[in-house]
């Protein structure tokens, strides 16, 4: 049997489908057999994210109206064929499924797969209930910024209201140099505001618009800071003890050349 | 070096500190579900409640919502003029 994670966030644009994405190659790559649900219903974006947008034939919204069956649904990844993707419907809206359904959906799922991720929309209503219906554990995700922490705090006790577990955190798209400032917030500072475990802390990286041009998840990416960062939480999530490093600066030219001296920044 | 400078005179405009005390008196108020203008009426139906009572210094009652860890208390300061007999 399964588990079946909810990745969500309440505000949108801070990188859920992104870090679904990452999550779900890291952990097929690691060798666990992974599938992957876009319960964004109408905004689809998962399957351009994972570049597996041209073979869509059925989605989730068939396969819950019994138009469409799940083995015939799932989108095989072609780089790794332990995993798989079920998108979202396009045409439709959030109503077109209710949790009972997804909660029904996910618990078959589980059955065949290690895990289930579950990509969340944006917002607090019914597209939010219907992806966090059949999930075992939650993930926030969080940039270091007022607006995203506030939302955060708010998905946070919705969870704990819904009988989750207690979710677990990762820090989204920190700037080190900021942090150094004194102008960004730093772990610490979001772990006390938030009070829950963190699972992982990416840093901001350009390597992730160009993964994301490409269709290719930056974990699969050995130069990448933030697909280092979703490696880790990959093993984390896996079970493994993983430190957290020290956050490293932007290699700017001068912190490069700095580096090259010995000199520590 | 310009870090050092500005780390020599002091940041303690980092701005950082400013999203953190913004955040903390929001969620305070997200947490319980209730606006700042709630809180008022609140604070106005307590004293007067409490009036009835004591004579109260209205200049300094408080009323404020304070964080321990995972748990919130609604915290009154309610100074007493002289005791209404």
């Amino acid at each position: 049997m399964g588990e079946a994670i909810v990745i969500t966030s309440g505000k949108g644009g801070v990188g859920k489908t992104t870090t679904t994405a990452n999550i779900g190659a890291g952990l097929a790559q690691a060798g666990s057999k992974v599938a992957l649900i876009d319960a964004d219903i109408g905004l689809r974006n998962l399957d351009v994210v994972m570049g597996l947008e041209n073979r869509i034939v059925y989605d989730l919204v068939d396969v819950v109206e019994g138009f469409a069956k799940l083995r015939h649904a799932l989108i095989k990844d072609k780089r790794f064929d332990n995993l798989q993707l079920l998108p979202a419907a396009q045409t439709r809206d959030k109503t077109a499924v209710s949790p009972e359904q997804m909660k029904d959906l996910v618990e078959t799922m589980k059955e065949e797969f290690d895990y289930v991720l579950i990509d969340s929309p944006a917002g607090i209503e019914q597209g939010f209930k219907n992806a966090i219906a059949g999930a075992d554990k939650a993930l926030v995700v969080a940039t270091p910024e007022v607006s995203s922490v506030r939302d955060a705090d708010r998905i946070i006790g919705l969870l704990e209201a819904n009988d989750k577990r207690k979710p677990y955190l990762i820090i989204n798209r920190i700037r080190p140099a900021m942090v150094k400032r004194g102008d960004m917030m730093d772990i610490d500072d979001m772990i006390e505001i938030l009070a829950v475990e963190l699972i992982g802390v990416v840093p901001e990286d350009e390597a992730i618009v160009v993964s994301t041009n490409r269709g290719e998840p930056a974990v699969m990416n050995q130069n990448s800071r933030a697909g280092e960062a979703y490696r880790q939480i990959t093993r984390r999530l896996r079970g493994e003890e993983v430190a957290f490093p020290k956050l490293e600066e932007e290699s700017s030219l001068f912190g490069r050349i700095r580096r090259m001296m010995g000199l520590k920044g | 070096m310009f870090d050092l400078f500005a780390r020599v005179f002091g940041r303690e405009d980092a701005s950082k500190d400013v999203a953190k005390e913004r955040l903390r008196l929001v969620l305070v108020h997200d947490r319980a579900s209730l606006s700042p203008q709630v809180l008022d009426d609140l604070k106005t139906d307590l004293l007067k409640v409490i009036s009835k009572y004591l004579d109260i210094d209205q200049e300094g009652f408080q009323v404020e919502f304070s964080r321990h860890d995972e748990s919130m208390a609604l915290v009154a300061n309610i100074p007493i003029k002289r005791r209404r007999v």
